[in-house]
């Protein structure tokens, strides 16, 4: 694996790299807002009425998880920089804790509407119209892809947690760390807009 | 000549690495070896597609089914069209010649992050697998066309899946390796190389990239919403749910038209290469010349409506797009009249790649015309889903990349392999592979204009004429490539050694041995000068 | 143009997360209060914005964009634009069917 006869370190290659990387994630996503945007604008009474069915209780409990688990894990670079391996090691743990809170509220959710037979290609919501099946198709993809996202970013900063721990990751050479922040910010980027698009359009 | 000797005798080729055997080839992650790996896939699977395309012309040979059936004829040219598009022209010119030369041209050792270069290439392997697998698994080829439309991609009960997901792995692989390039030429120019000074076709890889980084991924969500439809009946395209097939096409050509441009930037940059090696002479209005690659790029993202002026989209979007696919004809226009303006006082070297850059510009420019009489709304509801499409993309698609390809390999053959091959079989080669392919796409235009449709199996009796003279241009066509691949073939082992700078070019992989060492550089250059400093 | 492994980065002080949280959370209140006290189509722009103000705390503090070259911001701000400009063009087409 080593035909090229040089090693080297660069800290901003590496983060230009992860910012053009989250470029690609924001446009992925990006092409479901295009989806949304035209079918909220063709049943605009259909997902009014669809939205009032989703608890924004559940809604605004994981955009608070989100946020405080994206507050935490940029404090973990600041403990970095600091040298405060324990506390970094802290704060990484508390942000692995509150995504996984976050995926089980998911799923609680997703239960709740698929014991109501509300699910992609059931009969149930096809019998409810067009516009629900829109607005419920849209939900369940676009909360599962952003929740896909969840668990790639819980195993990436669980990677990057047992680097820290081995001191693969350090004061010296932390940028891994912030990438992996970077990724992880992103994941609460999208939800910040999956959140009112969802649950407050009632 | 001696210390040259010795260098061109411990090159990247011969360089014994950690693994041997194929294993050095295929964990290596030098982007020499990187570039020559894609030749090899790229290059058998345009085989394979090109073969689909004679095959696919022999049944159009006469009306009624000549050697195929009609759902043959469907699975031909879907997997023509995955073939070409996904696994040839789009990563094309980018990871084969990119790879090799970016890092190069630059000043630069190897790119910014050459494992992951490595694993683009993994990606790109597994893609096509995935695509061929389709062909043979269980329920029949896919049949949709290249381009998956809804509903039918969700509704056929042929395969279609191994397709999709493989289409979608091939976009991942080309957003990787757009984004290596971005940042390798953002972080690792050489010392005294500023953006002004960077050659056409490192900037043309530049522009690539980010039509690469920023339109794949809306194709990779698109694909993945067919998949939902396939299997979870999720509804976005299937009118009977509320969906629209139209958004589905939208969704489609917002990548797919931005694609194009993948293909054609950076041929664009190594004709300017090319040409101004030549002319022996500096490029004409260099600063144009990426202020126009950059404008392709930009605006080739807002017009993909014109792929769809038949599909019942509003008026408002209907002018909004053909105005706009005006637009981005001015930048490519200026191209053209800077490479003749270019040669022009220029000490003309008639060589092989310039004869491919002349022909480039032939066809690239009939291609371009016909794009524009596509993209004005009355003519196009005439000639929309007819052969006049098909001859506007193979002249500019095959034309244009496909041109810019094989110039850029006779170019530099040299280079790369450290042999020269022979110029009068190439030549011959290049005549013939001229010739088909001005018989094999010319009469397409006449054909659509009259009114033959695309992607039919049978026509009617009076296409037949010059379904005739189109059929036996592609056997021109593929024996002038039988030629020009045998002879550069046959270079490998008993060509004649190259030295440094066999055509007297002045951009920095001339100034290296001819094959390179595998650091590229012995020591880092320091950049004084332009890129095309002739004087 | 290889430099060296690490930066002498600034240091955000934890302090400066904990008040960027509090008025994130803030703002998600406000915008599920105000969405069961007002109604009607002003409801969902307002919400919009506040997730936009949102978005630009997350980016700029926790992000770090604040403290980066100029270079990432203009490329977030271009992808912004590049996916709204694309929505908007899809939408003429559906808003004068």
């Amino acid at each position: 694996m080593n035909t090229h006869a040089y090693i080297h370190r660069d800290d901003l290659t590496s983060k230009t790299g992860m910012w053009l990387f989250l470029f690609t994630e924001m446009l992925l996503f990006g092409g479901l807002f295009v989806v949304y945007s035209v079918y909220r604008f063709r049943n605009p009474l259909a997902f009014h009425m669809a939205a009032g069915e989703l608890s924004v209780f559940i809604g605004t409990l994981n955009t608070v998880i989100l946020l405080t688990s994206s507050a935490t894990i940029a404090m973990s670079v600041t403990a970095m920089q600091k040298q405060n391996k324990k506390l970094t090691l802290l704060l990484l743990g508390i942000t692995i804790l509150l995504g996984v809170a976050f995926l089980v509220n998911k799923y609680f959710e997703w239960g709740g509407h698929i014991r109501e037979h509300i699910y992609p290609g059931s009969s149930v919501l096809a019998l409810r119209g067009q516009g629900d099946v829109l607005f419920y198709g849209l939900y369940y993809f676009m909360t599962g892809l952003h929740a896909l996202h969840i668990v790639i970013g819980l195993v990436f900063i669980g990677f990057i947690t047992v680097f820290v721990f081995i001191n693969k990751v350090n004061t010296e050479n932390f940028v891994l760390l912030e990438n992996s922040g970077l990724y992880w910010h992103l994941v609460d980027l999208i939800w910040i807009f999956l959140f009112p698009l969802f649950y407050l359009i009632t | 000549m001696s210390p040259e000797k010795n260098a061109a005798e411990h090159n990247y080729l011969n360089y014994k690495g950690k693994y041997k055997g194929i294993f050095s080839w295929i964990f290596s992650t030098d982007h020499k070896r990187i570039g020559l790996l894609y030749l090899f896939s790229i290059l058998s699977f345009f085989i394979i597609g090109a073969t689909l395309g004679l095959l696919m012309k022999f049944e159009l040979i006469a009306p009624g089914s000549t050697i195929m059936d009609a759902q043959s004829y469907n699975a031909f040219f879907t997997l023509h069209g995955i073939i070409m598009i996904f696994a040839v022209v789009i990563p094309g010119l980018p990871a084969v010649f990119g790879n090799f030369l970016l890092p190069i041209m630059i000043g630069a050792k190897d790119v910014a992050f050459p494992k992951i270069n490595l694993l683009s290439w993994y990606l790109y392997v597994t893609g096509v697998t995935l695509v061929l697998l389709s062909q043979f698994a269980g329920q029949g080829p896919p049949d949709t066309g290249w381009t998956f439309y809804a509903p039918y991609s969700f509704r056929t009960t042929n395969t279609m899946l191994p397709a999709v997901f493989g289409a979608f792995v091939l976009g991942f692989s080309s957003i990787l390796t757009g984004l290596n390039f971005l940042v390798t030429i953002h972080r690792m120019r050489a010392p005294g190389m500023t953006w002004l000074k960077m050659p056409l076709f490192p900037w043309s890889l530049y522009a690539t990239g980010w039509v690469q980084l920023l339109a794949t991924p809306i194709i990779g969500i698109t694909l993945l919403m067919i998949v939902g439809e396939r299997t979870l009946h999720i509804g976005f395209f299937d009118p009977t749910l509320g969906g629209d097939p139209i958004l589905y096409q939208h969704l489609f050509w917002t990548y797919s038209h931005p694609a194009v441009y993948i293909m054609i930037l950076p041929a664009m940059g190594a004709i300017s290469e090319i040409i101004s090696t030549f002319s022996h002479k500096t490029i004409f209005g260099y600063r144009f010349m990426i202020a126009s690659l950059l404008a392709i790029a930009f605006v080739g993202y807002f017009i993909w409506g014109h792929h769809m002026f038949t599909s019942g989209m509003s008026g408002t979007a209907l002018y909004t797009f053909s105005l706009l696919t005006f637009l981005v004809a001015i930048p490519s226009a200026i191209k053209v009249f800077n490479w003749i303006s270019t040669m022009h006082k220029g000490s003309i070297d008639l060589q092989t790649p310039f004869y491919w850059a002349m022909a480039f510009i032939f066809v690239f420019m009939i291609g371009g015309f016909s794009g524009l009489i596509l993209g004005s709304l009355a003519a196009n509801v005439h000639l929309h889903n007819t052969h006049f499409v098909v001859a506007h993309f193979h002249f500019i698609v095959f034309g244009g990349t496909g041109f810019a390809f094989f110039g850029a390999a006779h170019y530099w053959f040299p280079k790369i392999t450290g042999r020269m091959y022979d110029t009068k079989w190439a030549n011959i080669g290049l005549v013939l592979f001229f010739l088909g392919f001005i018989t094999l796409y010319g009469p397409m235009f006449y054909l659509g204009f009259k009114g033959m449709p695309r992607r039919y199996f049978d026509y009617d009796e009076v296409f037949h004429a010059g379904n005739i003279i189109s059929t036996m241009g592609s056997w021109v066509l593929y024996s002038g490539l039988a030629i020009i691949l045998i002879n550069l073939f046959s270079a490998l082992r008993g060509g004649k050694k190259a030295v440094s700078d066999p055509w007297g070019g002045k951009t920095l992989e001339w100034t290296i041995p001819s094959p390179p060492p595998v650091e590229n550089f012995v020591e880092t250059p320091f950049i004084t000068r332009g890129p095309y400093d002739y004087k | 143009m290889e430099s060296m492994g690490y930066e002498k980065d600034h240091i955000i002080p934890y302090r400066s997360f904990l008040y960027v949280l509090a008025g994130l959370i803030a703002l998600t209140l406000t915008s599920v209060t105000l969405t069961h006290i007002f109604l009607g189509t002003l409801t969902v722009t307002i919400a919009l914005l506040i997730a936009a103000i949102k978005s630009f705390f997350v980016l700029r503090i926790f992000m770090h964009l604040k403290f980066e070259k100029r270079m990432f911001s203009i490329g977030v701000t271009a992808v912004a634009l590049l996916i709204s400009v694309v929505i908007i063009i899809t939408l003429l087409d559906y808003l004068y069917r």
